[in-house]
């Protein structure tokens, strides 16, 4: 590609499937603003007209916009907490040497391939549930009173069932980075006296910091969209306590059939999350620099 | 004080006794060289000093005291790996800095020492860059740097020049014996490269397959190898090994001539044959001669000796220099 010839001929190579991503894209965020700026309701037909700023002042204004937005940040802050620290934990475990190593690895992969609808329905009803699940038979039997975890910490429940999903995720990515320690340097740090906590501190979690950045990542755009989980389970309720930005939009849209005020909060989304995006990539951008 | 002495000790890997029994002693203030061809358990020996092996058997003592069950850190020995083994994230003052860290020094002693050890290895410039900015042979320095800020009692190095290129390694070698001068700790030093053990040991320690095959120096090796496997592994070229007719006329079953010990001529000889290679270095030149009834024979002569491929030369050992063996293969005195 060293030629100016070869080069315009590899844009020109390139251009169609440039073309046809920036239409992907470009399309769907136009129509969603131009709807944003309607007044459009699915039981109204024909009746839309243009809206100005209105469907942005209401959607800002809902007092669930702001539920919606504190639980949209404590999915992920909460699941990431979750994942990150037991997946060290976890990928600590898993590399030492033990009996069964590999079905046990596969095991603990498992959860992440179970689509998120079957494992929120599986915890719902055979761990959660107030009368049949095995929480509720844990509780019995040490004789307490049952726990209704989606009525009384929907919240909290919906990042549990999430971070299960996840932690393998973080796990696979640390285990993977925790191999790839040099053993010479974990040797030398031993001849230097130090303890296996000081061997974790100085020398494995700075070797991890650019699989823990990686899981971030990769984790908090996912989390940011966390959807499924929440309709099976919970649907936002009670109230609006379980429900985050994405189900915001969802209820908007479908729930009431206003798709004007959904379009102007999924742009408003969008703009949270690329805003979430600018700090996450200033924050630990530098870690994947070095 | 630095002497280490092993009696008995022995390693086990599963069913394979990769050293069945070793004993040695270790003097203060000694450089030890381990050498032996790859697998011969050098690098396994050092490791169960160090005590990043557990021995199967038998004692190791360091000082005079019983320190089979004490773990690396508690030996007070310092240890030089292969792969430099420098915590890549931390700037070079804080690699070396790292011992003394882990041991509670105060602030303004490590500072001292960290300074006092950059400024003997030549590192002051260098001490806030990170390993990966540094050139292979300033990384083995910051190895070594972090080896001897804990004033340990011996230093363990395992081949720390052979991922460096042969001039740096000629240097390094240099710098190590100096700093053995200056430094007067015992070194145990593990390599498979005659030449090293040669040029830096007080003392060698010549193994094979997990035995200890000769110690001592490296001129009673060159000159009285105790067997074969002594004889053929130290000196470069290698010993030319002769069994049958010509080794009786020694009243020996294999004589071993070394290469330098051959005297050459056009004329006349003990041994005719025709040059097949000669390498020319300059200062000397190496011939490899087909002799008619032995077979190649490798002789070293001086470098304007006038002699090219196809040659017809005479060879004559130096019967001073004959070393005899037994059909054992042990030396006959």
């Amino acid at each position: 590609m060293a030629t100016l010839h070869t080069r315009s001929a590899a844009r020109l190579m390139i251009a169609p499937s440039v073309l046809l991503l920036l239409a992907w894209m470009i399309v769907p965020l136009a129509m969603t603003i131009y709807f944003s700026f309607l007044r459009y309701n699915l039981l109204m037909p024909g009746m839309e007209e243009f809206a100005g700023f209105s469907n942005y002042s209401y959607f800002l204004t809902d007092p669930a916009f702001f539920q919606a937005l504190f639980n949209t940040l404590a999915i992920v802050l909460g699941v990431l907490f979750i994942t990150v620290v037991g997946g060290i934990a976890l990928a600590l475990l898993l590399d030492q040497p033990m009996f069964g190593q590999g079905i046990v690895r596969i095991l603990v992969i498992a959860p992440f391939l179970i689509m998120p609808t079957v494992a929120a329905l599986v915890w719902k009803n055979m761990f959660m549930n107030p009368v049949n699940g095995l929480f509720a038979w844990v509780a019995k039997l040490f004789g307490l009173q049952p726990f209704d975890f989606l009525a009384n910490a929907p919240l909290m429940s919906v990042i549990i069932i999430v971070a299960w999903q996840w932690l393998p995720f973080a796990t696979l990515i640390l285990l993977t980075a925790l191999q790839s320690l040099d053993e010479e340097q974990k040797e030398a740090a031993q001849m230097d006296g130090a303890s296996a906590w000081s061997r974790f501190i100085y020398l494995v979690l700075p070797h991890l910091s650019r699989a823990i950045t990686v899981v971030i990542l990769i984790q908090t755009i996912f989390l940011l969209s966390v959807f499924a989980e929440i309709l099976v389970t919970t649907n936002g309720g009670p109230g609006t306590q379980s429900t985050n930005l994405t189900f915001l939009v969802y209820a908007q849209a479908l729930l009431q059939f206003d798709v004007g005020g959904a379009s102007a909060g999924g742009i408003i989304a969008v703009i949270l999350a690329n805003i979430v995006a600018f700090f996450l990539m200033r924050m630990i951008g530098k870690t994947l620099e070095a | 004080m630095g002497n280490i002495t092993l009696r008995n000790v022995s390693k086990v890997f599963g069913a394979h006794a990769v050293i069945p029994s070793i004993d040695l002693n270790i003097n203060d203030g000694e450089f030890v060289v381990f050498v032996g061809p790859s697998g011969c358990g050098k690098s396994t020996l050092l490791r169960l000093i160090a005590g990043l092996e557990d021995v199967s058997g038998g004692e190791i003592a360091i000082d005079g005291k019983n320190a089979t069950e004490l773990p690396p850190a508690q030996r007070g020995l310092s240890m030089v790996f292969q792969s430099y083994a420098l915590y890549p994230h931390m700037s070079v003052r804080s690699n070396i800095a790292f011992p003394l860290k882990m041991a509670n020094e105060d602030k303004a002693v490590i500072d001292r020492k960290v300074s006092d050890a950059a400024r003997v290895l030549n590192l002051t410039d260098y001490l806030d860059r990170k390993p990966r900015q540094l050139s292979g042979g300033q990384r083995q320095r910051v190895a070594i740097g972090r080896a001897i800020v804990r004033q340990p009692k011996a230093f363990l190095f395992d081949e720390p020049l052979s991922n460096l290129d042969a001039a740096l390694r000629v240097n390094m070698r240099l710098e190590i014996s100096q700093l053995h001068q200056d430094l007067k700790t015992t070194m145990v030093y593990v390599t498979h490269d005659q030449v090293e053990a040669m040029t830096m040991a007080d003392k060698i320690v010549v193994l094979n397959r997990g035995r200890i095959e000769q110690v001592g120096s490296p001129l009673d090796l060159y000159h009285k190898p105790d067997n074969l496997f002594v004889a053929g592994f130290i000196g470069s070229p290698r010993m030319n090994f002769v069994s049958g007719q010509p080794a009786a006329a020694y009243q020996a079953h294999t004589m071993g001539i070394r290469p330098e010990h051959l005297v050459l001529s056009k004329e006349n000889g003990t041994w005719a044959g025709t040059v097949g290679v000669a390498e020319h270095l300059g200062s000397d030149t190496f011939l490899h001669v087909n002799v008619d009834t032995i077979g190649t024979v490798t002789a070293r002569v001086s470098g304007d000796f006038p002699v090219t491929h196809g040659d017809r030369v005479f060879l004559t050992p130096d019967a001073q220099r004959v070393h005899r063996f037994d059909d054992k293969g042990l030396a006959v005195r």
